[in-house]
């Protein structure tokens, strides 16, 4: 008998299974992981979990007997009360007993089974890709990171690594025959001893020239030689801005419900889950505005009640505040997220744009507002836009920045209008508002 | 043995294993299965695996290795869903057929249960498949390992080569017909995997040599058709043929060789799972009797203790329960339970039997030597011919046994018997009729092709009972060997007397080329 333990093998043997199975019921997978976002708490956003997709898909068909019709024999345990010749209702599903129907979950109508949050959250974020990622790396901003890369002959001195000179000298000194300390020490005291006790001037002579010949030799090779120095080479990497910070504007005036508050966190908390996985580090700040803007935690974001007007630019200067005392531009990528009724003070408009044109998009990476509607407003496509004051200063925003802005009225509509703003589009087309 | 202080007796305490321990108790059960119960298993190898592990291990048929395919992956995801949501638990041991015999054990048993395991799998399975005739005959179990490793190595191969979608479809249709696609009746030679993969070379190399442009210009004369031609074709052909699989391997005119091997691989592996699905009752039967041997003579020796002969008992009752039929949990006859009582009960025949056991077993009635008698009938029946042989009264009236018959023309479902003296034999029959593979699995058989015009392939289903095919499913499977054929395929539906119940046609939408 041997006993083998096993438990240390790699798992996943599954794995290329599973990517296959994935793979082949790609687009139910992805449609049932939409559906399932919809109905989802924001805290699971962006967990795994159970989806279920059509069991057609999947079906692996095999040649059997119906189990309808025809005549069928049963032999069945426990019986109580029956006697032979009894006549039995037969049970409204078919299958007879229900038994043989389906033993490896084959024949129902839905497969059931649970995604990783990796498998999850790419399918749920798949064809979604931030806009102008790549814009720092290629306009040279990128910071630049030293990597240890071998040694190199030349270099200053901090940078000598010593056990590698040391290395060197030694294997030189060995080829050489440099002589060592001891034995000329060894050398010298044996002639000293000679020369006390009267020793045999040839023998003494022999050793002083040996002695003068080590000495000399010990000269002419040096212990260290610059031949021998190494210094540790580095090598500079560029390295991208792996750090991100999102700043999630809201209004929070007595206009602003509970609904269109929920509508709005809906939309931050994909933004954030999306961000998390393209950067190293991703800050959230919070700011909340009346008529007066503020830098609060989340919970207060999302919760604590605020009664004022509402001056939107005040949110779009602390937000600029914030940028210049923790965030300085060339550290950090800059996202903006905004969400609003629409309500603003009408003197306001006309700052807001120019705050927003002349001094936030060009520091921004993307700058997205979602305007919150009630569920019951009249939304029919094509209805025209809506005409709220910020909608229509927003909407002098030229094309060409990195700004879009869309309606939203239901949860349902949060991950289609993120999916619009965020979709992959060819090269050099900007976002649209509209 | 007896001269030890009764403390030191105990093999364990308490639920912590190690290896010694292990082997102190494989050696213990051992001592009862192979000394006392005259049973005769393969080595075996102790395989211990996480709870991951098993849920691979049950993706792949429990086997260790195996060629991918995504229907793997979705076993392997339904398992875990239902697994992690505790719907369902995982065995604690899985079994293969093999030499040396593969057990893999749970890191997360307990040492009772590892006991428990060691005797269910180790000495109960490993001597059923050593020793059972079906297993004899039809399975290899030297060379199994080395024939899947070699099946995984090809189809990773083919994947390189002509592209994972275009292997997967091969995989897709030879699965669907692995139901029938596999040899009921043993052929001349014994299969022997490791000549597999030689031969498959051999094959290749003689095609190879063989071939010559010139019989291509080779002038034919028209020949007249005539009735003995057709027999003289389908005799040729090998018609008519009830291994789909192995048909289309052969005859299938525009497969590439490849995609026969790959037809090959997945026959012939089904083709060793085909014994399992012959003795399911026998098989746990076996092993759940001698693990309950093993276990009462450990305690009786004093080798584990009370609390885990508890332990034991829990469990071992949780496995050979049977809900009756009206029970939510029903789910059809529990094979352990089923397996298992008539074991015992044959038991109790051999050593301590009634008149009715003399009229109903009167070769074994009383002879004595129940572990014999077992070792014989395990080796030398299948379920179907266990249950009809012996299927005692006494376990109809326990397992309170009746047959009921749903004709779709009558309005109720009919008690037809019930375990009374009339009723014993029909039920024993019955029962036997249903663990009989011939006849739960539908008769499909490749009748006809007409070689000479459009080369349309004819399947025919003998219905029994009037129990058509599942439609849709069907329809389905029958695409499949379309393209596998290349051309027509037609399935024709004929009830006992020859009449035509129903028909279904395929066209080859993207054939194999």
């Amino acid at each position: 008998m041997h006993i083998i333990d096993r438990r240390l093998n790699p798992g996943g043997k599954s794995f290329a299974n599973r990517q296959r199975f994935l793979r082949r019921a790609r687009a139910q997978v992805r449609r049932a992981v939409r559906e399932a976002s919809s109905s989802r708490s924001i805290k699971d956003a962006g967990k795994g979990g159970e989806v279920s997709i059509p069991a057609g898909g999947v079906h692996e068909p095999h040649l059997h007997r119906s189990s309808q019709g025809g005549t069928r024999d049963y032999v069945l345990p426990g019986n109580k009360k029956y006697v032979e010749g009894d006549g039995i209702p037969r049970p409204q599903q078919g299958g007879g007993q229900g038994s043989r129907a389906s033993d490896s979950g084959e024949g129902e109508d839905e497969f059931r089974f649970a995604l990783t949050d990796d498998e999850y959250l790419d399918l749920y974020l798949e064809d979604l890709e931030l806009p102008d990622l790549a814009k720092r790396q290629v306009a040279g901003a990128t910071s630049v990171q030293w990597r240890q890369a071998g040694y190199s002959v030349s270099g200053p001195p901090a940078r000598i690594s010593v056990p590698r000179t040391l290395r060197h000298s030694m294997s030189r000194r060995i080829a050489l025959k440099r002589p060592k300390a001891e034995e000329i020490e060894a050398l010298r005291l044996e002639i000293e001893r000679l020369e006390r006790e009267g020793g045999h001037f040839d023998e003494l002579q022999e050793l002083r020239a040996d002695l003068e010949k080590r000495v000399m030799r010990t000269k002419r090779i040096p212990y260290i030689d610059p031949v021998d120095v190494r210094y540790r080479r580095l090598e500079s990497n560029p390295k991208p801005i792996a750090k991100a910070v999102m700043f999630c504007l809201m209004d929070v005036s007595g206009s602003m419900n509970e609904h269109m508050k929920d509508l709005a966190k809906r939309f931050y908390s994909l933004l954030y889950l999306f961000l998390n996985r393209r950067y190293e580090h991703v800050d959230v700040v919070f700011i909340r505005h009346t008529h007066e803007a503020q830098e609060v935690d989340e919970q207060t974001f999302f919760y604590s009640r605020e009664t004022g007007g509402t001056v939107v630019s005040t949110a779009l200067f602390k937000m600029m505040d914030i940028v210049r005392d923790r965030y300085p531009v060339s550290d950090w990528n800059i996202y903006a997220a905004q969400a609003s009724d629409g309500d603003n003070t009408s003197s306001d408009n006309a700052v807001v744009l120019g705050q927003l044109r002349d001094i936030i998009l060009p520091i921004c990476q993307y700058y997205a507002y979602v305007e919150v509607g009630m569920d019951d407003e009249e939304d029919h496509p094509g209805a025209g836009e809506p005409s709220t004051n910020l909608w229509r200063a927003y909407r002098r925003v030229p094309d060409d920045q990195p700004f879009a802005m869309r309606k939203v009225r239901h949860r349902r509509d949060i991950y289609p209008v993120f999916r619009d703003l965020f979709a992959r589009r060819p090269e050099g087309v900007a976002a649209e508002g509209g | 043995m007896t001269l030890l202080a009764p403390q030191s007796k105990l093999l364990f305490e308490g639920p912590d294993w190690d290896f010694d321990l292990i082997k102190r108790v494989h050696e213990a059960c051992g001592e009862i299965g192979i000394k006392e119960m005259g049973l005769d298993p393969y080595p075996n190898q102790i395989e211990v695996i996480t709870v991951e592990q098993m849920l691979d291990a049950y993706a792949s048929t429990g086997m260790p290795l195996f060629y991918r395919h995504w229907s793997f992956g979705k076993h392997f995801a339904r398992n875990e869903a239902m697994y992690r949501k505790g719907y369902q638990g995982l065995a604690y041991e899985i079994v293969i057929n093999s030499n040396p015999c593969i057990v893999y054990i749970m890191e997360e048993n307990s040492a009772t249960m590892q006991t428990l395991v060691l005797a269910h799998a180790g000495y109960g399975h490993s001597h059923f498949f050593k020793n059972n005739y079906v297993f004899k005959q039809w399975t290899d179990a030297d060379g199994i390992l080395d024939y899947l490793e070699f099946a995984r190595g090809f189809i990773a191969k083919c994947e390189d080569r002509y592209g994972q979608e275009e292997v997967e479809r091969v995989l897709d249709a030879a699965h669907a017909l692995q139901s029938h696609g596999v040899h009921r009746f043993p052929r001349k030679r014994m299969p022997d995997l490791r000549s597999e993969q030689r031969r498959e070379e051999e094959r290749r190399l003689h095609g190879e040599q063989l071939f010559n442009d010139l019989w291509r210009t080779v002038p034919v004369g028209k020949r007249k058709r005539s009735k003995d031609e057709d027999e003289r074709r389908k005799a040729l052909l090998g018609l008519p043929e009830e291994n789909l699989l192995y048909f289309l391997e052969k005859t299938a005119p525009r497969l590439a060789p490849w995609q026969r091997e790959i037809m090959r691989i997945v026959r012939l592996i089904n083709q060793y799972f085909y014994p399992q699905r012959q003795t399911k009752v026998m098989n746990e039967g076996c092993a759940t009797y001698t693990h309950h041997r093993i276990m009462n003579r450990l305690h009786e020796k004093g080798q584990i203790s009370d609390g885990s002969f508890l332990e034991f008992i829990h469990s071992h009752t949780g496995v050979v329960l049977q809900p009756s039929f009206d029970d939510r949990r029903f789910s059809g006859i529990n094979p352990y339970a089923l397996g298992f009582a008539m074991c015992c009960d044959i038991e109790r025949v051999c050593t301590n039997p009634t008149d009715e056991d003399r009229e109903w077993m009167g070769d074994i009635a009383g002879n004595g030597d129940p572990y014999g008698t077992l070792r014989d009938i395990w080796a030398n029946y299948r379920d179907e011919s266990f249950v009809s042989q012996f299927l005692s009264p006494r376990v109809i009236r326990e397992f309170g046994l009746f047959r009921v018959v749903d004709d779709e023309e009558e309005e109720e479902m009919n008690v037809a018997a019930i375990h009374d003296e009339r009723g014993y034999r029909k039920i024993r029959r019955a029962l036997s009729h249903h663990y009989d593979i011939a006849y739960r699995d539908a008769d499909i058989q490749i009748v006809d092709v007409d070689l000479a015009g459009d080369r349309k392939l004819i399947l025919q289903h003998r219905v029994l009972d009037g129990v058509l095919l599942e439609e849709t499913d069907a329809e389905k499977v029958l695409q499949h060997v379309a393209e596998l054929w290349g051309y027509d395929v037609k399935l024709l539906e004929h009830d006992e007397a020859g009449a035509q119940l129903a028909e279904h046609t395929a066209q080859p939408r993207r054939p194999f080329a």
